[in-house]
């Protein structure tokens, strides 16, 4: 927790709604995102009880699983939520864009868009990577066969959860992790997974407080959980009564059909309010002008989607139990890279969030007060453009000399401390030279050196690409990590 | 001091203590006002619900019934599953049989618990619902388990049976973590029975065989978790944990937490007894949310790591007169003060569109 987003926290109590810690929004949302409000029966493991799905306000699709015990009515309800997030995959794959890549010598495909799933918390992201990861392995043949898009549900559903794990990633949002990155409640990081409460903080009803609104959400009694769990009051006195019901109606069609309607009316009323809040949440997340970088990350998810689409066209296998060893440290440094260049590129996007960097010495802010844009250091093989420019600062600048640094502004350009130099009122001077985003001739085209009286913003932090790291195939393992894995495993 | 204890929870019966609100109370060992409460054996629940801030830990019946379901099967045949596991998770040979020991019962069992379990023999034995004494803040504690100590190879281990699923050799961290630290109550317990009558405490082991369902299905499978730390833990804290007549010293005389007195009367009586919230308090204590009520206005309610961030400054309303500089600090936060400065200017800087 970063002293400006603990203040941001002090600031909400005492103004009694949630203040803002990002000005601009650091995450792509879809013009029709899929939003899913799923249960859980308690107790069991991971297993179903309802959902409320739909890519708009109006076209909330209820599915029930009326015996939640019932393995076959657990596959038919995922047969039924493919149904719905299968068509809905597949409407991105229809328009195709060409990327260049190895330096244009070849293209690549990608889709122009990319489907975006949204929960309403970081429980319900669990909730469907362990469904992925029940529904994936299951087979249309032998002695338990399920529907044929049960497995593929699940192949996509851990592709969405795996996505989620990378920072960065709007490919599966927790809604209430989405809100709490650009606003700051007055309340705790764990009443922060309480997607109710955390409305209530950004968005109070006129005449309460953001703490009155909370605590109102709190109550089960006037606003249901916003799951996966369920409130236990409502199992004991409404749900159970209504699944005995439904059980006991036997064979008897009419009777089973009133104890259906009786639960899925039951259940819709549980979720149904979620269901509202889930576009409340994109509402507010709509009113911020999106950052700068996030059509780059956006990309990456494009990306992903398409390639995992690919691969599940050339009849892929599911995603194993567990990664081996090289396709381990893989993941491990594709998410440390990912998490990097989140910090970086939000930073970037963002100055109410590089004011967190300044306060901890990683960025300061100045004004231009000398410039030599046309200096050419000639002491090599060949003369070079290096212009130099000073900086006046009154905030702290912990760098030293010799030390690499980046201006959001002109992010190709590295600026090397030359000189610092504390004066008697407060302020540092801090002599700069520059290299890079200038052309390749011997001198800076206009805009590309900053000019007397700029103020710029300059940080340690790079959004430069990282090379990948090299590893060896999965065949030469190393025996120190097990060696080759002895065969695929399922 | 008994009497003094009765009239604080007024005069009903104490609470029983379980292993899971001993777990509970080394959680946070700085709350006096838990410490109190408990040690009297007070009806929180009660309480909570009379100040109007009911607990909320309902358990669902779907949960319940899960819960013995899967005890049950894991534990049908005298035990002939729950043997093969343990025996097979330990690496010992699996015994043809075993004996079986239900010491459930309303009859002294406390006696014959510590009969069955200290009588010696080395032979294969599971005890199921062992009734087990623990001295917890000066007091004496039963704890009925609703576990199984099993003998093997002359060495006992408590099998807790839990049913919460094991995913691919994984399973919630929090639901384990909460596992662990109630099944080292019960080793702790059962070393302090054995050491009791002379025998080497050292025969229980440190190694707890968790049984859970494996997967989305119902087949059981064991674990071995390892509560050493949580052992030591729940000792220090146990040993730390002040004596209940020294506690009781500082309490004001007339103190009451007898939840039939009035709302008013008793949340004043509350006030005097210093409580130490904290947001994972609401996950564990059923006074949880008066106490967060109290304690609202404080940076410790937005959870430690904020008001670490605030340089521990106690009030809201003094982080942001520091912040805003209308309010001089005191020397020892003359740090603090500054940095909550800084950040203020910064934020309000990148608020108004300063560019950055």
């Amino acid at each position: 927790m970063s002293t400006l987003r603990a203040l941001a926290r002090a600031q909400a109590v005492a103004a009694g709604r949630a203040q803002p810690v990002a000005v601009v929004r650091h995450l792509h949302l879809s013009d029709r995102p899929l939003v899913l409000v799923p249960l859980t029966l308690a107790g069991e493991a991971n297993a179903p009880l309802a959902a409320l799905v739909g890519s708009a306000p109006d076209e909330a699709r209820l599915l029930v699983v009326p015996q939640p015990r019932n393995r076959d009515q657990r596959f038919a309800f995922a047969a039924e939520l493919a149904g719905v997030l299968l068509p809905y995959l597949d409407s991105f794959r229809q328009v195709t864009e060409a990327v260049a890549v190895d330096r244009g010598r070849d293209v690549r495909y990608r889709c122009v868009d990319a489907p975006q799933l949204l929960v309403p918390n970081p429980a319900g992201v669990t909730f469907l990577r362990l469904f992925g990861r029940s529904t994936r392995f299951r087979r249309v043949d032998g002695d338990y066969p399920v529907h044929p898009s049960v497995p593929l549900l699940g192949r996509w559903l851990t592709f969405f959860a795996e996505r989620a794990e990378q920072p960065g990633s709007a490919a599966l949002l927790p809604l209430t992790e989405a809100l709490t990155l650009h606003w700051a409640t007055g309340q705790s990081a764990v009443e922060d997974l309480h997607l109710p409460a955390v409305l209530g903080w950004i968005d109070p009803p006129p005449g309460r407080t953001g703490a009155e609104a909370a605590a109102r959400a709190e109550d089960p009694a006037l606003c249901p959980p916003a799951g996966p769990a369920t409130d236990p009051e409502f199992d004991n006195h409404r749900l159970a009564p209504a699944v005995e019901a439904y059980a006991a109606a036997g064979d008897d069609p009419a009777a089973r059909t009133s104890a259906y309607d009786e639960l899925a009316g039951l259940l819709r009323e549980q979720l149904a309010p979620t269901w509202e809040l889930m576009w409340r949440g994109v509402g507010l997340l709509r009113g911020l002008p999106p950052g700068a970088r996030v059509a780059g990350r956006w990309a990456g998810d494009r990306d992903a989607f398409t390639a995992h689409a690919e691969h599940v066209d050339a009849g892929g296998g599911p995603q194993p139990r567990r990664d081996g060893a090289v396709a381990a440290a893989l993941r491990l440094q594709r998410l440390e890279r990912a998490l990097t260049g989140w910090a970086v590129q939000r930073a970037y996007d963002d100055p109410l969030v590089m004011a967190e960097h300044r306060l901890a010495g990683e960025a300061f802010v100045g004004e231009v007060t000398l410039a030599d844009p046309a200096r050419v250091d000639d002491s090599g093989k060949r003369p070079v453009l290096r212009p130099r420019i000073q900086v006046v600062t009154a905030e702290p600048v912990p760098m030293p000399v010799g030390a690499t640094l980046w201006s959001p502004a002109r992010p190709g350009q590295k600026a090397k401390v030359v000189f610092v130099t504390p004066g008697g009122d407060g302020k540092t001077e801090v002599v700069l030279e520059l290299s890079g985003g200038m052309g390749r001739g011997l001198s800076a085209p206009a805009g590309s050196v900053p000019e007397v009286g700029e103020r710029i913003c300059l940080t340690s932090l790079s959004d430069a690409f990282l090379p990948g790291g090299a590893f060896p195939a999965p065949e030469e393992t190393p025996w120190t990590h097990g060696g080759p894995p002895e065969h695929h495993e399922e | 001091m008994e009497d003094r204890l009765r009239d604080i929870r007024g005069g009903g019966p104490a609470r029983r203590h379980n292993a899971r609100t001993i777990a509970a109370l080394t959680g946070n060992p700085g709350c006096t006002r838990r410490a109190v409460l408990d040690s009297a054996g007070a009806d929180k629940p009660a309480l909570a619900q009379r100040l109007g801030f009911p607990a909320r830990f309902g358990q669902s019946r779907f949960a319940i019934t899960r819960g013995n379901a899967f005890e049950a099967q894991v534990k049908a045949d005298g035990g002939a599953e729950l043997l093969r596991l343990v025996a097979e998770r330990l690496g010992v040979p699996v015994p043809p049989d075993a004996t079986w020991t239900d010491l459930g019962g309303d009859d002294d069992r406390s006696a014959r618990s510590r009969v069955a379990l200290t009588a010696g023999g080395d032979g294969p034995a599971l005890f199921d619902h062992p009734l087990l004494g623990l001295d917890v803040a000066g007091q004496r504690v039963y704890l009925e388990p609703d576990l199984v100590a099993a003998r093997l190879a002359g060495r006992f281990h408590v099998v807790e049976i839990k049913s919460f699923p094991v995913i691919d050799g994984q399973a919630d961290p929090a639901k384990v973590a909460a596992a662990a630290i109630q099944s080292a109550v019960y080793v702790l317990a059962l070393r302090e029975l054995l050491a009791a009558e002379g025998r080497d405490p050292e025969l229980v082991s440190h190694e707890v065989v968790l049984i859970c369902p494996r997967d989305f299905g119902n087949r059981p499978m064991a674990s071995l978790l390892d509560v050493r730390k949580q052992l030591l833990v729940l000792r220090r804290q146990l040993a730390r944990m002040a004596r209940v007549d020294e506690l009781l010293a500082a309490v004001p005389a007339g103190f009451t937490a007898d939840p039939t007195a009035d709302p008013a009367r008793l949340a004043a009586a509350l006030r005097e007894v210093p409580a130490r919230y904290a947001p994972d308090c609401l996950a564990a204590c059923e006074l949880a949310y008066f106490c967060r009520h109290e304690a609202r206005g404080h940076t410790g309610a937005l959870g430690r790591p904020v008001r670490e961030a605030l340089g521990g400054v106690v009030e809201v309303a003094d982080v942001l007169a520091l912040a805003e500089g209308t309010r001089a600090p005191e020397p020892e936060q003359a740090e603090a003060a500054a940095v909550l400065r800084a950040a203020a200017r910064l934020r309000a800087e990148a608020l108004t569109g300063n560019p950055a």
